[in-house]
């Protein structure tokens, strides 16, 4: 007999298994032309023809990405702690963060570009910029739920503002900060990819563009799929690490008072 | 020669002192007065227990002895050092037991040795082996032998709530803060806590300040009363408690022991009348 987690697993499988049927049936009989909607396994036969072309962009892309995405971690971190920490910080930096977020990233791209000339650089900005908001905000709020009594219970037995810092706020703040990475990477995907169809000559968001102005759709479509399955690789390994870091988080739920 | 020395016993003989303390709360047209103008000297093994309507200062006091909150007139002394620049290691516990879910009950309790010295300086070399047969000795005494490994969400609120002692004693305070410790929990598990606190303070005999709502809890276990009046509090009876320690369950049903409840009963209502005419 399967266990029940198998099953739930296989039924969600086949679910979306289900849906990539469900397109390609939709494509055939109400007979979709490819340049609108390609059939799924058009796209990944063209996923597989296309790979040795494809890979060199798909590398480019996740690793620009991935520099984005650990520079804006970095910095994403040290202005949430900061902004956690500081009454002043907080209110200066937060209408600041929030104005910043509420920004296209579509329209900062051509900044970045006249700045640094196209190519990674920009990409890997727009990928940080993108990706900044949600940690920066998730951390300074992990910070803030600190209880008022386990800091007068440290405060009373003389513990430095640091000392609650690292044994308290920042371990409280770790499961706030891993839901926001799991977010954040697939955030910097977009960053990146938008950047790379505005000024690039490599790059997933390259190779998409040059597919769609030849009306070859199967390979854009193809990039969108690589992007999914980068997306998805990404949220999962941050899924994994969340777990095993923080799964005390998880089992507070069963936190009984009684 | 003697009288030179004279006030620096006079001090050791305070553990804890508030000179002419007021705090005001607020700003403004919503400023009150939380605390009025108090006196109050606490001889080191005292067993404060403070009593009162709620709203009346009761965790003020505490707060401001153990130095989380600045008196807004007056000053507050503590060991013979006014309150503020250094702490001496008070241990204190809530209602709200907030042990940490990312450590074990055991590295729960161990918290304060990381933190007050001489402690903190040997710890990394002691967690392992003094400090964490300390912890063990700790929780045998509370009765949780065995569940040092645990988590905290695999106890119960009762189990928690003896941890939270353990954890506030660990470090063999001078001064021991309790914030309704037992306010959560049941009638049985509270009075089951009761004894437990009392042979943990007959140990080492630290000077406790207690704040409660149940007033057989206060003359159980305190050594002395305070009752408090209504906003602006202030201390408006002062009772020493000298029924014979160990006290027992026994002793909350003697005659002496209930008259004491009852006269604490119309105290604090006569406070609350007072606040209602007003």
């Amino acid at each position: 007999m399967l266990s029940p987690q198998i099953k739930e697993n296989l039924k969600s499988a086949s679910l979306i298994v289900g849906l990539f049927v469900a397109w390609e049936i939709a494509c055939v009989v109400f007979h979709i032309s490819p340049i609108v909607l390609p059939r799924p396994s058009a796209v990944f036969t063209t996923l597989i023809i296309q790979m040795p072309a494809l890979w060199p962009n798909i590398l480019q892309t996740l690793a620009t990405t991935m520099v984005g995405f650990i520079l804006g971690m970095i910095i994403g971190v040290a202005l949430g702690v900061f902004v956690g920490v500081s009454r002043t910080a907080y209110k200066t930096a937060y209408p600041l963060l929030v104005g910043f977020s509420s920004i296209p990233k579509v329209a900062v791209v051509p900044i970045f570009v006249l700045w640094f000339g196209s190519g990674t650089v920009p990409a890997v900005l727009t990928a940080l910029t993108t990706c900044i908001f949600p940690i920066v905000v998730n951390v300074a709020t992990g910070l803030a739920t600190t209880e008022p009594e386990m800091e007068d219970v440290l405060k009373a037995l003389g513990a430095s503002r640091m000392q609650v810092l690292w044994n308290v706020s920042l371990p409280r703040a770790m499961p706030y900060f891993f839901a926001s990475l799991k977010v954040a990477v697939t955030l910097a995907f977009v960053g990146t990819v938008l950047s790379e169809t505005v000024a690039s000559n490599l790059g997933i968001g390259t190779v998409m563009m040059m597919a769609t102005s030849s009306f070859d759709v199967p390979l854009a479509f193809a990039g969108l799929f690589a992007l999914a399955f980068l997306g998805i690789a990404l949220y999962s390994v941050f899924a994994v690490i969340e777990q095993r870091v923080c799964g005390w988080a998880n089992r507070k739920q069963e936190f009984a008072m009684g | 020669m003697t009288t030179t020395f004279a006030p620096v016993e006079h001090r050791g003989a305070r553990i804890a002192q508030l000179e002419d303390v007021k705090v005001r709360f607020g700003k403004g047209d919503n400023a009150f007065l939380a605390l009025d103008k108090t006196n109050l000297t606490v001889r080191p093994g005292d067993f404060v227990a403070m009593v009162g309507p709620s709203g009346c200062g009761k965790s003020t006091i505490l707060k401001l002895v153990a130095g989380l909150l600045r008196p807004t007139e007056g000053v507050v002394f503590v060991a013979g050092r006014e309150v503020g620049a250094e702490q001496v290691g008070i241990g204190m516990a809530f209602q709200n037991p907030t042990m940490l879910p990312w450590l074990t009950i055991r590295q729960n309790i161990m918290l304060p040795l990381k933190i007050v010295k001489p402690y903190s300086d040997t710890f990394s070399r002691d967690k392992d082996t003094v400090f964490r047969d300390r912890a063990d000795a700790l929780l045998a005494k509370v009765g949780l032998t065995g569940f040092g490994d645990r988590r905290p969400w695999e106890l119960s609120g009762g189990m928690l709530q003896r941890a939270n002692l353990c954890r506030a004693l660990i470090h063999s305070p001078k001064l021991l803060m309790l914030d309704e410790p037992f306010g959560a929990l049941d009638q049985f598990t509270r009075e089951e806590l009761w004894a437990i606190l009392q042979d943990l303070w007959m140990e080492t005999k630290p000077t406790v300040f207690l704040v409660t709502h149940d007033l057989r809890e206060a003359a159980f276990l305190a050594s002395r009363i305070l009752v408090m009046s209504a906003r602006p509090g202030r201390v408006t009876e002062d009772r020493t408690v000298d029924f014979p320690r160990p006290r027992t369950l026994e002793t909350t049903f003697e005659i002496e022991f209930t008259d004491l409840t009852n006269d604490l009963r119309r105290l604090i209502f006569a406070a609350r009348q007072g606040v209602e005419k007003a």
